[in-house]
């Protein structure tokens, strides 16, 4: 039997803008005469009928020299010309390569992987996550006949006792902190609906807690920060899980900080703050220096709201594997390590690339010293920080995590182009990172919900899959089994 | 505690357009002429305050655009694309990158720490310095009101010797000399760069910005002439064997550079006897072999020591060490002799950004000097045409000594308050205690090979995905 209820209905969404950046255009000249061979033979629709003119309508469905049945080479009067997309190249960066940007996007669309013409599954850093390679068993000694159904990668995040809420997620992640005030309320409505449409949670960062998002209540982390913006007892009753934040990788050792232009009146009121000026949050916590003052804060929660669980988040210092082993001590039931090439937020470009180490060092550190303490099973480790793909999160899971904290990709989802400049201005130009009113509209919030669920649906199909190649029926199979990991730098030496 | 130390930063514009990683190409065949043309709804007015600079014949879009791709995307006809800029691609070489040069560009011109959104988006780790993280901590502070609080972190370092113990007289009298020691704010000391079309105005704006900053300019002896006298007490000349030197124009000024070589022995003797109070540093190059030089200017007295590697950051004869690691053996060598505060140890050559200076000092290293950062300061191109007596793309030596200094204040703000947000990171107020803190900081190879090396394996049969 399956523990499984039931995932949420792909339905096919495409862009919101009028043209759909492709990796390939197709140009047609006037020599055309309409025979429709093109629109016959291509299997992604890129051409159509229009009132008797063939069109390329969907440039961007193109799969360019993978294509099997290419319609520019069977036009019969040679009227089309294959073209890689000038502005395709000049999108995304080495860890959100063009090709990631745009097979996130078709996820999001299609609620599946991309057939062919993207790699979806790394980016170009030349590292960590990059150069690690799933290993499958030859194909025909995988269990390739396990039903979908019976695959199971949900986890459970209270391991720890019987007096907390016991909860299980169907899914291996949750959607991590992303402010409201950084993105905008769709931004966060549209996270917390798709979260709540899979059974899992999605936190609220530190920016208090709208009224809007009182409706998913059960599926909401509200976060305690340094700042404590907009923390009440009140908000910590409402939810079933709350999550101390000391520190997020993008800016390790570093307070948070939302420039001035983006405390609009809304976001000021949330968080009992003056309009206009800009709000920092303190690094780090003023009350707490040791162990203990973390035990004290844990101690607080539980006496405002006994049932809940409560997760830690923390950087990636070289003693994170002590730290994580404080925070179990202390009562926590998830360490959420946050590694330092993540995030969404504003931060200075030294700390995103210097200060504390990648996620991908960090798990199997972290999972092999509280196994050696003999308490990995009574705590769940989530990891974020750079995770884009499925790979990233089977990768990630077989170094040492239980599951993920999703961030980046669901931006994406939502058509951020990393251009890195949700900050300036009236924040994000396409309607994310923003709380411009007239920006934010930009963004409809079924649009948005559908998006974040297409791209997440798919990332579930893709584990699954993967799980079956591995011949494994449950997710919690694969963590720590670094044998199903290869680097590419470390091979036959 | 001294007074707080604050870089005083002043937007200073560029004087030429900057080249940006990618252009607007934007077709006028087949427009429709919307009422709404995409063009119009730029949030950031990129098209309406279009202007096309003649001299540069560069058009301003491309230095507006915010690349949201709202426009490419909204354009009926889709007569609009951006497409990559081959010219930003080919800026500088494999060491000073574009990303480099245009950051110290936009830090010059604002004095601000660079700050995005959305993540990290370069390599995952690199060779030189790029092969390092710093380390944070999770609860301890470095002051008690945050970073740039009235408590305040230190990034002072004193030049010269420490002596290893004090000794007093019976009576309680400082019985040996004091030490004889020259502060400087920030660990940084200028150097006139190995090449660009330097004018007069340029090299006063930089020693302005010395003074301003409360550090040095190095520069060969035979640049200061008289304007430059004025700025004695900020200049560290530098003596070559070659040219001979007039006694009277060290009158006052504290430190003098000897490089490394035939002479330096007598010259330094000469100049000990003529002006006690100056401080020598020795130049000599990171080479293989330099340990012996090191403990043969130890033992002749010399108390600051300036490592001068090549400008991608390697040892001059052998470019597959960096400096970085040459750094690392040279400061522990003296450690275990027991000996490190008997010298200032400045290292120089491709220190390109403030993370840099941090990482130097990590390994061991008390300071920096810097050359080609204040030339790029400048929104030098690094072409090199200067070095082919071609002339400058950017005119450098037109500036004015004002702007030069302005710009170079600029970029050391930038990067003083970006080694403050590392030290803060790691719980660290004294600058000076950061000096071969290596445990505080992580390095790839090791930290790479002890978590992956076991993942080699893979067997017969099996697909990799
Ligand atoms: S196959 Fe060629 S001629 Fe026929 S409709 Fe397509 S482009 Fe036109
Ligand atoms: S401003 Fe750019 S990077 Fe930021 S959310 Fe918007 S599209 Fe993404
Ligand atoms: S890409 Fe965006 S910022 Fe650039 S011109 Fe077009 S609309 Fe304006
Ligand atoms: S821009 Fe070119 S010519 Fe001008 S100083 Fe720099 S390297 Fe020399």
């Amino acid at each position: 039997m399956s523990l499984n209820s039931k995932p949420p209905e792909v339905v096919i969404t495409p862009s919101r803008f009028r043209n759909p950046i492709g990796k390939y255009r197709l140009h047609r000249t006037d020599d055309c005469i309409g025979c429709g061979k093109c629109v016959e033979l291509c299997p992604y629709g890129v051409h159509v009928i229009q009132a008797g003119h063939v069109l390329t309508k969907n440039h961007y469905r193109c799969v360019g020299p993978e294509c099997p049945n290419p319609c520019h080479e069977a036009c019969p009067v040679g009227a089309l010309a294959l073209n890689r997309n000038p502005t395709f190249d000049t999108m995304g960066d080495l860890r959100w390569t063009p090709d990631l940007l745009l097979s996130t996007w078709y996820m999001a669309e299609n609620g599946t992987v991309p057939p062919r013409g993207l790699e979806y599954r790394i980016g170009a850093s030349d590292g960590g996550f990059d150069r690690l390679r799933l290993v499958f068993p030859p194909a025909h000694r995988s269990q390739s006949e396990a039903l979908n159904e019976d695959v199971d990668i949900g986890i459970y995040l209270n391991r720890r006792d019987g007096s907390s809420h016991h909860i299980r997620i169907d899914v291996p992640f949750y959607g991590g902190g992303m402010s409201y005030g950084s993105v905008s309320i769709i931004t966060m409505l549209s996270r917390v609906r798709a979260a709540a449409a899979f059974g899992t949670f999605c936190c609220t960062g530190e920016g208090g807690y709208p009224d809007e998002l009182k409706p998913y209540d059960d599926h909401v982390i509200t976060q305690v920060a340094t700042g404590l913006f907009g923390v009440r007892e009140e908000t910590i009753q409402r939810v079933r899980i709350a999550e101390f934040k000391y520190a997020q990788g993008a800016k390790p050792g570093l307070g948070g900080h939302l420039l001035g232009d983006k405390v609009t009146p809304a976001v000021a009121g949330m968080r009992e703050a003056v309009a206009g000026y800009p709000l920092f949050s303190p690094f780090p916590f003023h009350s707490v220096y040791s162990v203990e003052d973390h035990k004290k804060h844990v101690d607080w929660i539980k006496t405002i709201n006994p049932k809940a669980l409560i997760t830690v988040k923390v950087s990636t210092p070289t003693d994170v594997d002590m730290v994580a082993v404080g925070i179990y001590y202390a009562g926590a039931h998830i360490i959420h390590l946050d590694g330092s090439y993540g995030g969404t937020g504003a931060a200075p470009d030294i700390a995103k690339k210097n200060i504390a180490m990648p996620i991908e060092y960090a798990v199997p550190r972290v999972h092999r010293f509280l196994k050696e303490e003999g308490i990995r099973d009574k705590i769940t480790v989530m990891a974020s920080g750079g995770i884009r793909t499925p790979h990233d999160v089977a990768k990630i899971i077989a170094l040492g995590a239980d599951g993920v904290c999703t961030g980046t990709a669901e931006l994406v989802a939502l058509e951020c182009i990393r251009c890195h400049n949700c900050e300036s201005g009236r924040g994000c130009a396409r309607g994310i990172a923003t709380t411009d009113p007239e920006l934010t509209e930009l963004i409809d919030l079924e649009w948005g919900t559908q998006r974040i669920i297409n791209l997440l649906m798919a990332w579930r199909k893709e584990l699954i899959r993967i799980l079956k190649r591995l011949g494994m029926k449950s997710i919690t199979e694969l963590v720590g089994r670094t044998d199903c990991l290869a680097h590419l730098d470390y091979m036959n030496k | 505690m001294p007074s707080k130390y604050m870089i005083d930063t002043q937007a200073a514009p560029n004087r030429f357009k900057v080249l940006t990683r990618s252009g607007i190409i934007a077709w006028e065949e087949g427009c429709l002429k919307c009422p709404v043309c995409a063009k119009r709804e730029c949030i950031y007015g990129v098209y309406d305050n279009r202007d096309l600079d003649i001299m540069q014949m560069v058009d301003s879009i491309d230095n507006q655009c915010m690349n949201c791709l709202r426009c490419v995307q909204g354009c009926p006809k889709e007569l609009i694309h951006k497409s990559v800029n081959p010219e930003y691609e080919a800026l500088g070489d494999s060491y000073w990158t574009p990303e480099i040069i245009t950051t110290l560009w936009s830090q010059a011109e604002t004095g601000r720490i660079p700050v995005s959104g959305s993540g990290y988006s370069g390599p995952f780790s690199g060779s030189g310095f790029d092969s390092m993280w710093t380390d944070m901590s999770e609860i301890v502070r470095p002051t008690r009101d945050g970073i740039h609080g009235r408590e305040y972190i230190s990034a002072a370092i004193h030049l010269g010797k420490t002596p290893g113990h004090l000794t007093f007289t019976h009576s309680g009298d400082l019985d040996s000399k004091p030490p004889f020691l020259v502060d400087i704010p920030l660990p940084v000391v200028l150097r006139i760069p190995p090449f660009g079309p330097m004018g007069i105005n340029t090299i006063k704006g930089w020693a302005l910005a010395a003074k301003k900053l409360r550090t040095f300019l190095t520069l060969p002896y035979e640049m200061i002439d008289k304007e430059m006298v004025t700025f004695k007490e900020c200049l560290i000349p530098s003596i070559s064997p070659a040219q001979p030197y007039g006694d009277d124009l060290l009158e006052g000024v504290r430190l003098v550079e000897v490089p490394w070589g035939e002479k330096w022995k007598e010259i330094a003797q000469e100049i000990r006897e003529a002006h006690p109070s100056v401080l020598i540093s020795c130049r000599i190059p990171l080479a293989m072999g330099m340990e012996e030089m090191f403990l043969h200017l130890l033992d002749s007295g010399v108390s600051i020591i300036n490592l001068e590697g090549t400008s991608s950051g390697r040892l001059l004869d052998d470019n597959s060490v960096f400096i970085k690691d040459a750094i690392r053996s040279i400061h522990l060598a003296l450690v275990e002799r027991g000996i490190r505060d008997e010298v200032t140890i400045l290292v120089g050559g491709g220190l390109a950004m403030a993370e840099h200076v941090a990482k130097a000092i990590i390994c061991g290293a008390d300071g920096v000097v810097i050359d080609l950062p204040i030339l790029i300061a400048l929104e030098c191109r690094m072409c090199r045409r200067c070095t082919k007596q071609l002339p400058c793309p950017v005119e450098i030596d037109q500036a004015t000594s004002s702007w030069v200094a302005s710009r170079t204040i600029n970029l050391l703000g930038a990067w003083h308050k970006q080694i403050l947000e590392i030290m803060g990171a790691m719980g660290i107020r004294d600058v000076r205690r950061l000096r071969g803190e290596a445990g505080r900081a992580i390095f790839f190879e090791d930290l790479d090979r002890n978590t992956f090396r076991s993942l080699g394996e893979v067997q017969e049969g099996y697909e990799l995905e």
